[in-house]
C-alpha cells in the first residue's frame, strides 16, 4: 500500500501536486473569505474552456520535437484575420464565427508551413527562435493593421483610417459556443457549448495522433536519428505538426474571442504564449511529451489559479496597487514556475 | 636482475554485471618495449585506462589487483597522478588544441613562467611566459624525434602524422617521463610515417623510457617488441619474449578460441555461390566517419549468411549503414536487377531490405514509448500494418499490434513486465531483442544486422543468434550480419568476408584456420 501510494505520487509529479495544492487552497479561500463564490466559480470555469483550445495547439508541436509553441502569435494572428474577414463582410452569429475559421485556414495552412520551414533550419534553438518570430509578426502586423482596407465602419477606428484596438463582438458573435447550450446549476453556469468544442477539437487531435501520420510524427519527435533509419521523413512530420499547431491556435483565438467579448488586436497577443506553455507544462507535459489529458488538466489548474487569486488578493493584501502588483506575480510566476519546474521529468 | 619499472598483478575490472579484465599480469622493465595485442574488446584500452586512473575506472568502482611501480605498490587514482610518477599517454585521438602552436600545445600546463610584480602579489599563476625557454625546450624534444617543425607555427595546420608526433614531443618533454603509452599510433600513419616512429620509438627506448604499445599491425608489433602480451576476452593468453614467434602465430594465439570450427555443420560454400545472386555491390564507398568503406565489391547471395569481420575502424561497419541510407555512399548497389539509391533509407525499406543498426540506444529504440510500439513501427511505417479502417482515416489497432508484440516477446523470450513497458528499462540483450523483433515483424527478404551481440549477456547472445539462424532457415531471409566477435560470425555464417582498409580483403569459409582470419584481418596476406 505505501509503495503503491508511492509510486502514485512520482508518478503524478511533485509539481504537479504543488499547482493542485496550491489551486484547492485558493478554491476553498474563496467561500471562506466570503467572496462570490458562484459567480467566482463561473468565471474560472470560463476561463479554462475559452483557454483550452490555445493549450491544445502545444500537443501536435511538442511531439513532433519541435519543442513547445512559443510562436503561437503566429497562429493567432492567422485567427485574427479570419475573423476580421468576416466581420468585415458582416457575418453573424454561428455563420460568421465558422466563417472566421474557414477564412483562417488558409492563412494558418501558409504561415504554419513557412513557420515549419524555418524550425527545420533551427533544429536545437526551436523555442527561443519562436518566441523571438512570435514578436516580430506580432510588430509586423501592427503595421498591417493600420492599413488593412476595411469595409465595415464597425471596426475602423473612430478618426482616420486603420483598425480598432479592440473589437465588440456583441454584434458579431460573442458568447457564441458560450451561450449555446449553459448548464446551470444552483447559480454555477457552467459554459458547456465552449467545453463540448474544446472536447470536440481534443478528440480530432486524439484522432490525428493516432492515424499513421500521427504515429510517425511522434517516432520523428522522439528519435529523429531512429525515424530516418526507419524511412520517416522527420523534417516533414515536424512541418505537419507545427502547421496543425498554428491552424489550432487560429481557432483557438476564435474560441477565446467569443467567450471573451472582444477581437484584440496589435499588441494584444504577445504574451498569450506563454500562459499557454504554463499550462501544458503544469498538466505534467515535458519537452516532447504531449498528451490530451496534460492539456485539459493543465488548463484546469492554470487558468483555476489565475482567475481565483485575484480576487483572494484583493482580500488579503486590501491596498489596491499591491493587489494589482500580486496578480503580476501570481500570473508570472505561475508562468516561471511550470518552465523551471515542468520542463524537467514530471 | 633488470630493472622492474611496472608491475600488474591480477588486474582484475569489471563494468556492471560484465567482467572484462580477469586477472592479468605483466612486467615491464626499464627502456624496454612491450606490445599488448588484443582483438577490439579483448581488454587492452581498459587496462591501460586502470594504468592512467581514468576518471572512467575510478568512477565504476576502481580495479581488482595491485600495480607496482619501482616496486612501491601504487594505487592510480587520477591521470594527474600517473604523470606525476612519469607515465605519459600518446592518445589514438589527439588530444591537441588545434589553434594553439606546437609550443603551446607541448608545454600546456606546464608553461614556464618568469616572475613579474603582480606574480608576487597573486602567485606563480599571473607570471609571465618565458617565450624563449619553452622554444628551445619544444625544439629541443622535436629533434630528440627528429621532427623538423618550426615550434611557433598552429598545430591545426599540420598533417595528421605530424600531430601525431607532436603528442610524443609533448611527453617527451617532460622531465621526469618514465613509461609512454602509444595507443595505436600508426593506425593514421602513411608507411613512411610508421616507420620514422617505429625509429623514434627505439630511440625513446635507447634512452631508457619504457614503452608499452597497442596496435593491430602485428609485423610492427613483432619487429618492435621485447615483450609481447596477448589478450583475449579480458584474459591473459600468453606472455611471449622477443623471437618467439611471428606473425602468425600472434595471429592464431589473437583470434584462436580452441574452438574447433573443422567441423561445424555449415552449408558447403561451392553450394551457397551458385545460388542466385540477389545484391550485387559494386565499389561501393562509405563516407561513416572512423568507419569508411573504401571500394567494397562483393555478391549476396539468395538465402545465404554472409557475415562482414575486421577490426574496428576498417569499414565493416559502413557497408550496411551505407546500404541502409544513412550515410553518404557512392559506387553502385543492385538488388535484383535494379540500382538502389543512396541515401534514401525509405527506398531500401520499400524493397525489403532490414536493418538492425549497431547503435542501439541512439537510432535502435524509442525509450519512452512501448515496447509494442518499438516492435511494431517499422511495419506500420512501411506496410500500412496495424491500422484499422475508417472510411477516410485509419487508426491504429492496438489490439493486432498487442498480438504481434506478445508473439514476438515469446518467441524472443524479452524479459518484461508486459508489451506496455518502455524499453528504457530493459537490459541491453532485451532492448536488442525489440530492435529485431522490429526488423523481423517488416519480414524483409534480406536483413542486415550490425553488432547484434555488442555488449550483452550470453544468454541473449545465444537466443539472438539462433533466431536469426532460423530466420534463414525457415523463412530463407537473407542476413548479412556485421560483427566484431569472430567467434559468432563463424559458427553460423556461410560466408565470412574480411574487411581491411575500406576493402573486402578475402571472403572466408567458417572453416578456415585461425590464423589465416588473424593474419587477413591485420591486412597481411595469407
Amino acid at each position: 500500500m505505501k509503495m503503491k501510494c508511492r509510486q502514485f505520487f512520482e508518478e503524478f509529479g511533485v509539481t504537479r501536486m504543488i499547482a493542485v495544492g496550491f489551486f484547492l487552497a485558493i478554491a476553498i479561500a474563496v467561500p471562506v473569505l466570503h467572496l462570490n463564490t458562484l459567480t467566482l466559480y463561473s468565471q474560472a470555469l470560463t476561463r479554462m474552456a475559452m483557454n483550452g483550445v490555445l493549450v491544445l495547439t502545444m500537443v501536435p508541436i511538442m511531439v513532433c520535437g519541435a519543442g513547445m509553441n512559443f510562436a503561437l502569435p503566429i497562429g493567432i494572428i492567422c485567427g485574427l484575420i479570419g475573423g476580421l474577414i468576416s466581420m468585415n463582410m458582416n457575418l453573424q452569429g454561428f455563420t460568421g464565427f465558422f466563417a472566421s475559421i474557414l477564412f483562417s485556414l488558409p492563412f494558418s495552412l501558409v504561415m504554419g508551413y513557412l513557420y515549419g520551414l524555418l524550425m527545420n533550419r533551427v533544429k536545437g534553438s526551436e523555442m527561443m527562435i519562436a518566441t523571438y518570430v512570435g514578436f516580430a509578426v506580432i510588430s509586423a502586423m501592427c503595421i498591417v493593421w493600420l492599413f488593412v482596407p476595411i469595409d465595415n465602419l464597425v471596426l475602423r477606428m473612430q478618426m482616420g483610417r486603420g483598425l480598432r484596438k479592440d473589437v465588440v463582438l456583441t454584434d458579431f458573435w460573442a458568447g457564441i459556443l458560450d451561450d449555446l447550450c449553459p448548464v446551470t446549476i444552483g447559480g454555477l453556469t457552467i459554459p458547456l457549448g465552449t467545453f463540448l468544442f474544446l472536447f470536440l477539437m481534443c478528440f480530432l487531435v486524439y484522432l490525428y495522433m493516432h492515424s499513421k501520420t500521427g504515429i510517425m510524427m511522434r517516432a520523428a519527435g522522439q528519435n529523429p536519428g531512429l525515424a530516418a533509419a526507419n524511412g520517416i521523413n522527420v523534417d516533414r512530420m515536424r512541418i505537419w505538426g507545427i502547421t496543425l499547431s498554428t491552424v489550432l491556435g487560429a481557432i483557438g483565438i476564435l474560441v477565446y474571442a467569443q467567450s471573451y467579448g472582444f477581437m484584440q488586436f496589435y499588441e494584444s497577443p504577445k504574451m498569450m504564449s506563454f500562459s499557454a506553455v504554463a499550462a501544458v507544462l503544469l498538466g505534467g507535459a515535458s519537452n516532447k511529451r504531449a498528451s490530451i489529458f496534460n492539456v485539459i488538466f493543465g488548463v484546469m489548474v492554470f487558468q483555476g489559479i489565475l482567475t481565483l487569486s485575484m480576487p483572494v488578493a484583493n482580500v488579503l493584501l486590501p491596498e489596491s496597487n499591491i493587489s494589482d502588483i500580486v496578480r503580476m506575480i501570481i500570473s508570472n510566476g505561475i508562468i516561471l514556475y511550470a518552465l523551471g519546474k515542468g520542463s524537467g521529468k514530471k | 636482475m633488470q630493472n622492474v619499472l611496472l608491475e600488474m598483478k591480477q588486474i582484475e575490472k569489471e563494468f556492471g554485471q560484465t567482467k572484462v579484465l580477469k586477472g592479468v599480469d605483466l612486467r615491464l622493465d626499464a627502456g624496454e618495449v612491450l606490445s599488448l595485442v588484443g582483438e577490439n574488446g579483448a581488454g587492452k584500452s581498459t587496462l591501460m585506462n586502470i594504468l592512467f586512473g581514468m576518471q572512467s575506472i575510478v568512477s565504476t568502482g576502481g580495479y581488482g589487483g595491485e600495480i607496482l611501480w619501482e616496486g612501491q605498490t601504487v594505487k592510480i587514482s587520477s591521470p594527474a597522478q600517473a604523470m606525476e610518477l612519469g607515465i605519459g599517454m600518446v592518445h589514438q585521438e589527439f588530444m591537441l588544441l588545434p589553434a594553439y602552436t606546437v609550443t603551446e600545445n607541448v608545454k600546456l600546463n606546464r608553461e614556464i613562467t618568469k616572475s613579474n610584480l603582480i606574480s608576487r602579489v597573486l602567485g606563480p599563476s599571473m607570471g609571465t611566459l618565458d617565450h624563449k625557454t619553452m622554444q628551445q625546450e619544444t625544439k629541443e624534444a622535436l629533434d630528440k624525434i627528429h621532427l623538423n617543425v618550426k615550434p611557433d607555427i598552429q598545430v591545426g595546420s599540420m598533417s595528421v602524422g605530424f600531430k601525431q608526433f607532436v603528442e610524443i614531443a609533448r611527453e617527451i618533454d617532460k622531465k621526469n617521463i618514465r613509461l609512454i603509452v602509444f595507443d595505436e599510433p600508426t593506425a593514421v600513419l602513411t608507411d613512411v610515417e610508421s616507420r620514422w616512429l617505429m625509429d623514434t620509438i627505439k630511440e625513446i627506448t635507447a634512452a631508457g623510457v619504457a614503452v608499452i604499445f597497442i596496435s593491430h599491425k602485428l609485423n610492427e608489433v613483432i619487429e618492435l617488441s621485447d615483450r609481447i602480451v596477448v589478450l583475449r576476452d579480458g584474459e591473459l593468453v600468453q606472455t611471449l619474449e622477443r623471437g618467439e614467434t611471428d606473425a602468425t602465430g600472434l595471429a592464431r594465439l589473437m583470434v584462436g578460441r580452441n574452438v574447433d570450427f573443422s567441423n561445424i555443420e555449415g552449408r558447403p560454400v561451392e553450394e551457397i555461390e551458385k545460388r542466385e545472386v540477389v545484391m550485387e555491390i559494386r565499389d561501393l564507398k562509405v563516407s561513416m566517419p572512423g568507419e569508411k568503406a573504401k571500394s567494397v565489391t562483393i555478391d549476396i547471395h539468395e538465402g545465404e549468411i554472409l557475415g562482414f569481420c575486421g577490426l574496428a575502424g576498417q569499414g565493416k561497419l559502413a557497408i550496411s549503414n551505407g546500404i541502409a541510407g544513412l550515410y553518404p555512399s557512392s559506387g553502385e548497389v543492385r538488388y535484383k536487377g535494379e540500382t538502389l539509391p543512396f541515401g534514401n533509407p525509405l527506398a531500401v525499406l520499400k524493397k525489403k531490405i532490414g536493418f538492425v543498426s549497431e547503435d542501439r540506444r541512439g537510432i535502435g529504440l524509442l525509450l519512452d514509448e512501448s515496447i509494442r510500439m518499438n516492435i511494431c513501427l517499422l511495419a506500420m511505417q512501411i506496410r500500412n500494418r496495424f491500422f484499422r479502417s475508417f472510411g477516410f482515416f485509419k487508426q491504429v489497432d492496438t489490439k493486432s499490434m498487442k498480438e504481434t508484440a506478445d508473439a514476438m516477446i515469446q518467441e524472443l523470450g524479452i524479459k518484461c513486465t508486459g508489451d506496455a513497458q518502455h524499453p528504457s528499462a530493459l537490459s541491453g540483450g532485451n532492448q536488442q531483442k525489440v530492435c529485431i523483433a522490429r526488423a523481423v515483424v517488416f519480414s524483409p527478404d534480406v536483413l542486415f544486422v550490425s553488432e547484434p551481440t555488442r555488449g550483452i549477456d550470453i544468454g541473449a547472445k545465444k537466443v539472438i543468434l539462433d533466431y536469426l539462424v532460423r530466420l534463414n532457415r525457415e523463412k530463407g531471409t537473407t542476413i548479412v550480419m556485421t560483427s566484431s566477435e569472430l567467434t559468432e560470425l563463424r559458427t553460423m555464417c556461410d560466408r565470412i568476408a574480411v574487411i581491411y582498409d575500406g576493402k573486402v580483403k578475402a571472403i572466408l569459409k567458417p572453416t578456415d584456420s585461425d590464423e589465416k582470419f588473424g593474419l587477413l584481418m591485420s591486412g597481411i596476406d595469407a
